[in-house]
């Protein structure tokens, strides 16, 4: 059991932003990268000069099989200019963001800098599904589950049939958690699918109408989700609405030391948690419906910052699959295990609910560009937590938050605990 | 005395195929503390020894988790799986409490709802290809 240690210096998060999600074919990882940057300077309260910027850590998981262009972090430092300070990649598959931000947090911490930039960036689209398909696989356990046939939807898909099996859970109640995902990215500009499932399906009639087909005949969206032509089965029991999509973007947020945020901004968001674990292949686990690294780094994170569970007022969760969100509710000690399923039908993780949970739409309807998932995650959180989230902000007093970022099927996790105060 | 330390193979990918190559599901047990793994491991997780020996696992399980898997990976596809014809991945529990992922054969992919966890299965070799290019997968059928 890793030790866990208080912070020994304050880090405050001043600035964040991301790029649009969705798929680009003009842009690259480093364009797309330019525009967060851009984003983040603008959220900057005081603004400040890019020469500060003492180091940077950039999440990406495969440029190289996307793009065929490895060694990304020194092409992103200079495209923004930041030329020659440290630029590190940092690659734990759709963890990658989240662990470069912790090695921003460490940086600051130690005290080897006082500002540093941290990234994520990935851009998938230029392959075909097949090709991203495969080229995500290589983040499992290569030689001992790939053989067997899995992909990364029928990882995730073999540990909702666990949970169905153990839980009075059916594959339906995972829609609540796609609709609710789509309703709160319905709401954010930056979202790769910027619609509600309603909307989505209307989208689908009205194409079927123009083109002189039959018009489906869904009358309401559970017709939708139900039906095999609207919503295709892709690893049973998980279908094509519990998936989050390929996608390209960018995202980037500015950490400083606590004792300068005030330089930068009057509201700052200090990161007072931030852990680290690292899991077996999913076979290796005593239960497909737990991710045991997540719930060691989140034990870790709650201690490091000196709060429960309880206390987090809302979340950025890893649901690169509806079953993923459940467990994650689960093993963040939201809900019981057993619960998760059922909050999210009874509105409890819903913007309105009692622990919101993706308002951002997730990874499942903001995109998933997976380097960058992670560090747009701290990005919901910075604005949310700041009131800066127009129409998708949460009611209430955000002092607390939560970004949980899995890489594979919970090989690794980081769990970062972010507190506004005042 | 029959001792057969010079023929250990190494604890690797490559030996735990060739055994699958050979029909034998091997599994790897700690000297010292008597833990039980599969796949292969050198450094024993629970006591750190690095005493390990192969043991054939008794070829017995149960289906822990499952997927039906319409679109796989490129192998598959040239395997002749597709839309049309699924194929079954699953985690196996062994009867000696280690996990393993494996193909899954034998079951009815028609009704997929019907498929139970808990299921009791036993071990199968999967062939593919011919000559050097044939290659043996772990498989269990119900």
């Amino acid at each position: 059991m890793p030790k866990t240690k208080s912070l020994p210096r304050g880090v405050a998060m001043v600035g964040a932003g991301m790029s649009k999600f969705g798929t680009f074919a003009e842009k690259n990882s480093r364009d797309l990268f330019v525009e967060s940057y851009k984003a983040m300077t603008k959220s900057v309260d005081k603004g400040f000069d890019p020469a500060i910027i003492e180091a940077m850590y950039v999440g990406n998981f495969s440029s190289d099989q996307f793009e065929h262009q490895a060694h990304l972090a020194p092409i992103l430092a200079d495209s923004v200019g930041l030329l020659p300070i440290p630029a590190t990649r940092v690659e734990d598959a759709c963890a990658s963001g989240g662990v470069a931000l912790r090695q921003g947090v460490m940086a600051i911490a130690s005290g080897m800098a006082d500002v540093v930039l941290v990234g994520g960036a990935e851009k998938m689209t230029a392959l075909n599904t097949a090709a991203v398909t495969e080229a995500l696989a290589t983040a499992a356990d290569v030689p001992f589950e790939i053989p067997a046939g899995f992909t990364f939807p029928g990882f995730y898909a073999a540990m909702a049939s666990a949970y169905m099996a153990q839980y009075s859970m059916k594959s339906e109640h995972l829609m609540n958690v796609a609709i609710k995902n789509h309703d709160n990215a319905a709401l954010n500009p930056n979202a790769q699918f910027g619609v509600t499932i309603q909307t989505w399906m209307e989208g689908r009639v009205a194409a079927a109408l123009k083109k002189g087909r039959p018009a489906p005949t869904w009358s309401t969206i559970w017709d939708f989700l139900h039906d095999e032509s609207g919503n295709p089965t892709i690893a049973y029991p998980l279908r094509l609405f519990d998936c989050s999509p390929v996608s390209d973007g960018a995202a980037a947020v500015l950490l400083v030391a606590e004792e300068i945020a005030h330089q930068f901004t009057d509201h700052p968001i200090r990161i007072v948690g931030s852990a680290q674990a690292s899991g077996s292949a999913l076979h290796d686990r005593p239960s497909l419906t737990s991710i045991p690294a997540a719930k060691v780094a989140a034990a870790n994170a709650y201690e490091m910052a000196g709060v429960t569970a309880k206390d987090i007022r809302i979340a950025e969760v890893h649901d690169c699959f509806t079953i993923a969100e459940v467990i994650a509710s689960e093993d963040l000690g939201f809900f019981a295990p057993g619960e998760g399923f059922k909050a999210a039908e009874d509105g409890m993780t819903a913007r309105s609910g009692t622990k919101p949970i993706n308002t951002s739409g997730g990874l499942k309807a903001k995109g998933h560009p997976v380097g960058a998932s992670g560090v747009a995650q701290a990005v919901e959180v910075f604005k949310q937590m700041r009131g800066q989230a127009d129409a998708r902000q949460v009611d209430g007093d955000v002092s607390l938050a939560l970004t949980h970022n899995v890489g594979a099927t919970g090989s690794t996790c980081t769990v970062h605990v972010f507190e506004r105060r005042n | 005395m029959s001792n057969n330390v010079t023929t250990i193979r190494p604890f690797t990918a490559a030996a735990f195929n060739q055994y699958l190559a050979e029909h034998k599901l091997m599994t790897v047990k700690c000297s010292k503390c008597g833990g039980v793994y599969a796949p292969p491991r050198a450094i024993c997780p629970k006591c750190h020894s690095e005493e390990m020996e192969w043991v054939e696992a008794s070829s017995k399980g149960k289906l822990a988790g499952f997927t039906v898997i319409y679109s796989g990976p490129t192998f598959m596809v040239e395997q002749g799986f597709d839309k049309k014809n699924p194929y079954v991945s699953g985690i196996v529990e062994l009867e000696e409490g280690t996990f393993i992922s494996a193909r899954i054969t034998g079951l009815d992919m028609s009704k997929p709802a019907e498929i139970k966890v808990g299921t009791p299965l036993n071990v199968d070799f999967v062939e593919f290809g011919e000559g050097d290019a044939k290659k043996t997968y772990l498989a269990f059928k119900v």
